[in-house]
């Protein structure tokens, strides 16, 4: 769904996404490689458990929540992708 | 033509609106715009008892009788309209940070029991331990709380979205960016002129917050109100931690914490959130609360909400100008219930009772030679 407009070779950063091997770009942010690597809804909404994904891609609208590294609720679109991420769908909310 | 208007669709104004629609009287709401004042947004949503009517015995009936009346308005409000307002009463907590604090809470209840006795107002005074019971992992500065058993808390954008579909649901109307330019009353009837065209009714509600100031010299009445900044913060969702509301970190239905929250008569109009206030919002609360140090904040807001002189309700109705009522209040939640089943049933028969008589600002007029 979503391509990068920059084309120029950039270094494969390898992540993980709900324990499966993934690659983003050097430099992306999570959000900008899961959607890369064709990953949408990164979350349940916790009230209605609507699917949602990353959308605003500026830290505004918190619709791109996940896990990383164990910790709940992170903003995928303001993290910025690091060698073995450990990265999950954020399920409810945090205890 | 209306048989009512109410110029102000906030937390007051649509309390009315509804409850006047509920008598049979056909309403309309003069709202203002997106640029207008707007109180309803800066409210924490307590439905808070413990602290009311302090020094002014009918404001703490008032608010007594409000809270005791959410359960049923709620019931009512959601039956109609399918939304909730997220409202419960588990008690609330005022959370006292000093010896000093706890003290002020004691003689606060003693001065509370003197109005209609202990049973018509419940609260305790708790220690240490026992606000630990109720709140697993307060702070080590809290020495103890006062927990009243009325309070409770709601939610004001679910309560607000609510009364507006209920006024449309029951034929009312809601006509947006109609801010009042002039007000006169031709022939037994109150015209209102706004920058779109003329509204006019037999009765008239002005419940515009602070816009009441200007609407009131509109027809030669001093309402004696004022703009008080307050500012908030949320954070993400997290898990049930807060089994009961506190004055001041309350947790939502939707599982958000609210933590407010700042009082700024100064502020004028200028209604945005600063870093200064919100790192003092966070350090108050962080005290309270310190596994707060974990969970992340989202946003933080600011609004100017309505304040009196003395911080108590102010409703008008005045001989000379019949079918004309004026009403302002700081607790736009906490009176929802009584705002559209009480005040608004006396509004369409036309006189206020003599038990709000006292909440007119003619207390204010104190002779002073």
């Amino acid at each position: 769904m979503f391509r990068p407009t920059d084309t120029a070779a950039a270094a494969a950063v390898e992540f993980t996404w709900e324990g499966r091997a993934l690659a983003g770009r050097e430099g992306d942010t999570v959000a900008a490689a899961l959607l890369g690597a064709g990953i949408a809804a990164t979350r349940a909404h916790p009230l209605d458990g609507a699917p949602r994904g990353p959308y605003c891609l500026m830290g505004t609208c918190f619709e791109c929540l996940v896990e990383i590294d164990g910790r709940p609720n992170r903003q995928a679109c303001q993290v910025r992708l690091a060698p073995g991420m450990q990265v999950a769908r954020q399920r409810g909310v945090r205890p | 033509m209306s048989d009512a208007i109410v110029i102000g669709g906030g937390m007051v104004g649509a309390a009315i609106a509804w409850g006047l629609l509920r008598q049979g009287l056909a309403v309309t709401v003069l709202d203002g715009s997106d640029e207008a004042q707007r109180a309803a947004r800066a409210n924490f949503g307590l439905v808070w008892v413990q602290s009311k009517g302090d020094g002014l015995p009918e404001y703490a009936h008032w608010t007594r009788e409000g809270a005791a009346l959410w359960p049923g308005f709620q019931d009512i409000l959601a039956g109609e309209t399918g939304i909730s307002s997220g409202f419960s009463a588990p008690g609330g907590l005022h959370l006292c940070m000093s010896e000093e604090e706890l003290q002020g809470r004691r003689d606060l209840r003693a001065r509370m029991h003197n109005i209609d006795g202990p049973e018509a107002f419940d609260m305790q005074i708790l220690d240490r331990a026992e606000v630990a019971d109720l709140l697993p992992g307060i702070g080590p500065d809290v020495v103890g709380a006062s927990l009243c058993a009325q309070d409770g808390h709601a939610s004001p954008q679910g309560l607000l979205l609510a009364l507006h579909r209920g006024i449309l649901k029951q034929g009312g109307r809601i006509l947006p960016c109609e801010e009042a330019v002039a007000i006169r009353r031709t022939a037994g009837v109150w015209e209102v002129q706004t920058a779109r065209g003329r509204h006019a009714a037999p009765t008239l509600v002005l419940a515009a917050g602070t816009g009441n100031l200007a609407l009131g010299r509109m027809v030669g009445m001093e309402i004696p109100v004022s703009g008080l900044k307050g500012q908030i913060l949320v954070t993400e969702r997290t898990g049930p931690r807060l089994a009961l509301p506190t004055h001041k970190v309350r947790q939502t239905e939707a599982g958000t914490l609210l933590l407010g929250d700042s009082k700024e008569p100064e502020a004028g109009s200028d209604d945005r959130s600063s870093g200064a206030v919100i790192a003092d919002i966070a350090a108050r609360s962080l005290r309270m609360f310190p596994w707060l140090s974990e969970v992340n904040l989202v946003r933080a807001w600011g609004g100017i909400r309505t304040m009196t002189p003395d911080s108590f309700p102010v409703y008008e109705a005045r001989e000379d100008l019949p079918g004309l009522f004026a009403a302002n209040c700081h607790s736009g939640v906490t009176l929802a219930a009584v705002h559209a089943l009480k005040l608004a049933p006396m509004i369409a028969a036309g006189a206020l009772a003599p038990g709000i008589a006292p909440l007119s600002s003619r207390r204010f007029d104190v002779p002073t030679d």
